[in-house]
């Protein structure tokens, strides 16, 4: 079993590092994570499998600054995710996330779903335009821009979420179960989907999965089981 | 401007819950009509009592400490004082009273004297200003009174506990003129026994520039009463006083209540999409810009509510002034302050209300909130 934290093949300096990092709920009666380590490099597919209830969507939001660690040292694009001014910048510029259930805002359309990061960041409206037109070519979705997305189908959704979480180009994309509502094919589609753009944005994705097919498809696999994280 | 540009979701958000951004228009929107038309009268009704007293003239003279004009005494020596003022080119006595009549709790008398200017400034529906006086026991009518008196010229009317005959009637533009009695002076002292004193003494000077003399000379002369510049009188005058806070409190607590109305849809909007906003903080927004976007949303119902809630009050200004029962006395006035007053107060309430979920809003913890999905 490898280190997390040093894959073997040496390659470039992590994007996203975890060191011994305990979380827990319940005044501490809960311990998810206890010593998680991983870390995650520019472009690359990086799987976080583990059963329900292993803390693998816990470490994701602690790196996405979603969450504050008990202990240990976080560091994602050269920012500290327990600080709040990092947070804020990382969800800005650094990060995109997709959620298993997509959490798209219902009542708005395809378009104003994806622009949301835009607006956060105060972009020009020809800008957002014309990036949102561009995405939602790529996920076959330029035809819907102007549909409301609860009208939207299970893997239309997840494609919008993931055009969302691209919109500002982001370094690092954290996907928590992005399949794991989504029936087979779609799952697969969609699995895909996030592969292939990722790779087209240069953004590295860090993918939560209890699916050992789609942990498998990744670059490198990461195991968490029993609070801490193994290279498989 | 960029930067602002998310507050745009403010109107999407309102645009997606319409039936409750309507409430909370209406809640503001009710709160501004209401003090619009109680600002409105209540300036208009003060407005028209200044036109009473300021008629022709300069400067009021009454009895010093008094709460209410109504019991104001300026005796026959202190008008003489006043009229032999070297600064005075006119003076007007009147006595002020009430009495009732039948179907009519409340008539307003006013007492004066036949060279009153306002008897030849009305236009005469019947008899004419030279008739005023002549005869004992006469009196006259302002049209409106005439005709919910069912009065007519030549008629004998039962006005409190005396019979008058109406010597006359004319229309004046002032609804409480035109709703009122009119009578010789010394006939209105002796019906309301007050022996030969008037209420007010109205004063026209040769020279306006003249007041500050003519006041200090007539106050060290006559210190019972006190003479007071128009304006400075209706500034001061207890009465108005009361009225125009008792408008703007009852105006606040309708807009109390519209911010409450505010507040609940606010309340409402921020814990029914805990998620949503939970979302909007994972794609970057700031805490800051989540409670902006809350404040915004409700200042967007706030301008919603004002343009709605003007609409509404000059509706009821309207009515109101087209009722029969109210013709002459609605002279609803708005003046820029009220005006600034009313939008003011639109706009404080709204953010007020909006304070609390705002900042609830602010505190989202976007990892709790999307937890249980």
């Amino acid at each position: 079993m490898n280190n997390p934290l040093s894959p073997a093949d040496g390659r470039g300096a992590p994007l996203a590092v975890a060191r011994e990092v305990w979380k827990s709920y319940d005044r501490g009666r809960v311990e998810v994570l206890r010593g998680a380590s991983l870390a995650v490099r520019a472009g690359e597919l990086v799987a976080l499998w583990g059963s329900s209830g292993s803390g693998k969507s816990t470490l994701l939001h602690l790196l996405g600054g979603l969450d504050t660690p008990d202990r240990g040292e976080l560091q994602v694009c050269g920012l500290d995710p327990r600080d709040e001014r990092a947070r804020l910048e990382l969800r800005r510029r650094h990060l995109g996330f997709v959620f298993q259930l997509h959490n798209l805002v219902p009542d708005l359309t395809v378009e104003e779903n994806i622009r949301l990061p835009a607006l956060a960041l105060g972009a020009g409206v020809d800008e957002m335009a014309a990036r949102v037109r561009v995405l939602a070519d790529r996920v076959g979705l330029a035809d819907r821009l102007r549909h409301r997305a609860q009208d939207l189908s299970g893997g239309e959704r997840q494609r919008v979420a993931i055009c969302r979480a691209l919109m500002n180009s982001p370094r690092l994309i954290l996907a928590d179960e992005p399949t794991g509502s989504l029936d087979e094919s779609t799952g697969e589609k969609v699995f895909a989907l996030l592969r292939e753009l990722a790779r087209a944005e240069r953004a590295a994705v860090l993918l939560c999965t209890h699916e050992r097919r789609f942990a498998e498809a990744c670059d490198r696999l990461l195991r968490v089981r029993a609070g801490r994280v193994e290279e498989v | 401007m960029t930067r602002f540009r998310y507050l745009s979701l403010a109107f999407t958000n309102l645009r997606r819950h319409r039936l409750r951004a309507l409430i909370g228009v209406a809640g503001i929107a009710f709160g501004v009509a209401a003090m619009l038309a109680i600002l409105a009268v209540v300036h208009g009704a003060i407005g028209m009592f200044e036109r009473i007293l300021n008629t022709d003239s300069d400067y009021l003279v009454f009895e010093r400490k008094v709460s209410d004009l109504f019991f104001s005494s300026v005796t026959p020596a202190q008008l003489a004082s006043v009229r032999a003022r070297p600064e005075v080119a006119e003076a007007h006595p009147m006595l002020f009273g009430i009495v009732s009549a039948e179907d009519r709790p409340v008539v307003t008398c006013f007492g004066i004297e036949a060279a009153d200017p306002r008897l030849h400034r009305a236009h005469w529906l019947s008899g004419s200003p030279e008739r005023f006086g002549q005869k004992a026991g006469e009196i006259f009518l302002g049209s409106r009174a005439a005709e919910f008196l069912e009065a007519r010229a030549g008629d004998t009317i039962e006005i409190g506990r005396g019979e008058f005959m109406v010597g006359g009637v004319f229309r004046t533009e002032n609804g409480f003129e035109d709703g009122g009695v009119f009578m010789p002076l010394n006939e209105a002292q002796e019906f309301f026994h007050r022996e030969d004193t008037a209420s007010i003494v109205a004063v026209k000077l040769l020279d306006a520039a003249s007041g500050g003399e003519f006041k200090a000379a007539l106050e060290a002369a006559e210190p019972g009463v006190m003479a007071l510049e128009n304006r400075e009188f209706s500034r001061s005058y207890n009465s108005f006083k009361i009225l125009h806070v008792t408008a703007w409190a009852v105006g606040l607590c309708a807009f109390v209540l519209g911010g409450l109305g505010v507040a609940n849809t606010m309340l409402l909007s921020v814990f029914g999409r805990i998620r949503e906003l939970a979302v909007l903080r994972v794609c970057g927004f700031s805490a800051g810009q989540v409670a902006a976007l809350v404040l915004a949303e409700s200042l967007v119902l706030a301008t919603a509510g004002l343009a709605l809630g003007a609409l509404l009050g000059g509706t009821v200004l309207a009515v109101l002034a087209r009722l029969p029962d109210l013709q002459g006395y609605m002279a609803a006035r708005l003046t820029a302050p009220v005006a600034a007053g009313v939008v003011a107060t639109a706009f404080v309430t709204a953010l007020a209300g909006a304070l609390y979920p705002a900042w609830h809003a602010s505190r989202i913890q976007p990892a709790e909130a999307l937890r249980y999905e």
